[in-house]
């Protein structure tokens, strides 16, 4: 099944009333929710704008007929990552509206500094291909083509589309990426077993933690548990 | 696409909401009537026939009520909460196929409200996005029975939903799709056993992914035994102890509507979803209406084992419920992914006679075993020992605890009707 909005332009190639107006109202919504992340006080708050500027991004990934990038960006980051970000402000209670200071000193000036060099680096990369009249499309090879190769990559599914690239081309950083993901995990894990020790005691969880050897998959793990306890 | 088409495409979505507005009104009246039954008490039988009215009239007065603004609130999003909940549930049933295809003049109309290629995921991207109702009407309330009931069931909706998507990506591993209407046509199929025939519902061959599937299934409903979010002897009334009136209204709609919507992911993946024998009636009217029978009788069969579980189990304790959660729903479904997509490539690979690639998958696998087995291994020996300390006055207390009920109780209790 293709998008509803290649149903609204049947070439599916240059933007129909359409699909520019649902790119409008995306934009609009990503970039205001992404501004009130920054701007608004309350953690919560700015966590749940950062979920409508998910949604905002997924609607952008279903206009270019990415669906199954969509529907992924939607459970990953808004159903799973943000709901954990949700679930520690909840336990912390870090509700209120707190003014932080910076913890490390020079935080802001490095943090706008390396933003804008994040944006610098994002606009090139999108927009490079459009700069030089001759590589508009490299794929296609033609001056002044636009890239058409849409129908092609879709031909067998969106999902077996990227499936296939996920598991061919780019097989290798996909799992380095995933082994990343793994050993940060695994990492977290060990550093917030070592400083929680002392001062968990008193909660109900950790009584289990007594009776109970705690379930980790991995060997150094454990090992590295076993120390801490007396 | 012209005006007919939408015409129609319109009809069939205000079909398919009020199939599932009216069977949740049904559903809340058959659960107190079934459940009484259990409990040898009577339900609501005063308000039309068996009491079925009694529904409606419940809903009327939620409508009605007056709607109380609790002090500490954070007024949007406690506003937001309730709705994002029904939303949420209402829009978790469109990718279901709820009744058959048929055929007028030259389209082809299916009770289906949306067909998209991915398919059940988007039933894995609602169930991930209905966390935010409860979770946001737990914190917004700004009431601690509220949070508390809020935290549980974000640990748990994400705990189970692991459970749920590898129950889900079983079953895309052996049907080779995502999508809901050919999941359903792989199973409309008939295997020849001999001499009966047996329809090729998935439940058959994956059985374990059914039951993973069906367990993480009630704790994404947060039916008991996994109600824990609102456990009422623990937390008043746990997420939704602050609201009421038409905002209460909504909680409860969506709660019930998980049921239902549950109900029929399970009928749709394991159990050929609106299939089955259609007596020449293939592509009109009345076959697709038989379809949708078919469909009905798979999913209040269903609804009556969530019922079922309500009226039969206590609730979880909460270590327990991330114990069975993340040690055992976990790893049985990775395994079992792992074997259905062994199998397939397998029988792929035997097809065409090719040898080498088989020998390779089954020492990929038998390796796979032996990396995996010592880490479950290590659990096994450590757990009756770990068990020992804290458990084992528990069965005692129980037993002890049910003596002096039995003592305590008449022998028959007899209800007077």
């Amino acid at each position: 099944m293709t998008g509803v909005l290649a149903q609204a332009s049947p070439d599916g190639v240059v933007g129909s009333s359409a699909e520019f107006w649902m790119f409008c109202l995306a934009a609009v919504l990503a970039l205001g929710t992404g501004f009130s992340v920054v701007v608004l006080r309350n953690a919560v708050h700015a966590a749940l704008m950062l979920v409508i500027n998910f949604f905002a991004i997924a609607l952008l990934y279903a206009l270019l007929e990415a669906q199954f990038l969509a529907v992924v960006q939607i459970i990953v980051y808004a159903g799973a990552i943000m709901v954990l970000f949700l679930f520690v402000l909840m336990l912390l209670g870090i509700d209120s509206e707190t003014r932080f200071s910076d913890r490390v000193r020079g935080q802001r000036t490095a943090a706008v500094l390396l933003g804008l060099a994040l944006l610098f680096v994002l606009v090139g990369a999108a927009a490079g291909p459009f700069l030089d009249a001759d590589a508009i499309c490299p794929v296609q090879g033609g001056a002044g083509d636009l890239c058409v190769g849409l129908e092609a990559a879709n031909a067998d599914g969106n999902v077996a589309g990227v499936g296939r690239l996920l598991y061919t081309t780019y097989m290798w950083p996909f799992e380095v990426t995933s082994a990343l993901l793994v050993i940060a995990a695994l990492g977290a894990m060990v550093l917030g077993k070592r400083r929680g020790d002392e001062d968990v005691t008193d909660l109900p969880v950790a009584q289990d933690d007594e009776t109970e050897p705690a379930p980790e998959p991995a060997g150094e793990l454990v090992a590295a548990g076993e120390e801490e306890q007396p | 696409m012209d005006a007919i088409d939408i015409l129609i495409t319109v009809a069939v979505v205000i079909a398919g909401f009020a199939v599932w507005l009216l069977s949740t009104a049904v559903f809340i009246w058959g659960e107190r009537r079934i459940v009484a039954k259990m409990q040898s008490r009577i339900g609501p039988n005063r308000l039309g026939p068996f009491g079925m009215l009694q529904t409606v009239a419940d809903g009327a007065k939620l409508f009605f009520k007056e709607d109380i603004r609790p002090v500490g609130i954070d007024p949007v999003v406690y506003f937001a909460a309730p709705a994002v909940s029904a939303i949420v549930a209402l829009l978790t049933i469109a990718v279901i196929p709820f009744g058959g295809t048929f055929t007028v003049g030259e389209r082809e109309i299916a009770l289906q409200i949306w067909d998209p290629e991915i398919g059940m995921l988007w039933i894995l991207a609602m169930s991930s996005v209905a966390v935010y109702g409860i979770t946001l009407g737990g914190w917004s309330s700004g009431s601690k029975y509220s949070l508390l009931g809020g935290v549980r069931s974000t640990a748990q909706m994400i705990s189970y939903e692991l459970a749920l998507g590898l129950g889900l990506a079983a079953v895309f591993v052996w049907n080779g799709t995502l999508q809901s209407s050919e999941i359903v046509a792989a199973q409309s199929r008939l295997l020849d056993l001999g001499p009966i025939s047996v329809p090729a519902w998935n439940i058959v061959p994956q059985l374990p992914a059914f039951v993973l599937f069906f367990i993480a299934a009630v704790a994404e409903a947060e039916r008991p035994p996994f109600d824990l979010p609102e456990g009422e002897g623990e937390l008043v009334g746990g997420f939704n102890t602050e609201y009421s009136g038409a905002k209460f209204a909504m909680f409860f709609l969506a709660e019930f509507m998980a049921v239902i919507t549950m109900s029929a992911i399970t009928v749709t993946l394991f159990l050929g979803g609106p299939s089955g024998p259609l007596f020449g009636l293939d592509g009109t009217f009345a076959g697709a209406l038989l379809g949708f029978v078919y469909f009905a009788i798979k999913v209040f069969a269903f609804m009556f084992v969530f019922v079922w579980l309500r009226g039969t189990l206590p609730r979880l304790k909460y270590n327990r419920l991330m114990d069975l959660g993340w040690k055992v729903l976990l790893p049985v479904g990775l395994v079992w992914v792992l074997a259905t997509a062994a199998i397939v490539v397998a029988q792929d690979a035997l097809a065409r006679t090719d040898l080498l690639r088989t020998v390779f998958l089954v020492a990929a696998v038998l390796i796979a075993i032996v990396l995996v087995l010592p880490l479950f291994d290590r659990r096994r020996p450590a757990e009756p020992a770990a068990d020992e300390p804290g458990d084992a006055p528990k069965p005692d207390t129980m037993t002890d605890l049910r003596r002096v009920v039995d003592e305590r109780t008449p022998d028959r209790v007899t209800v007077e009707s």
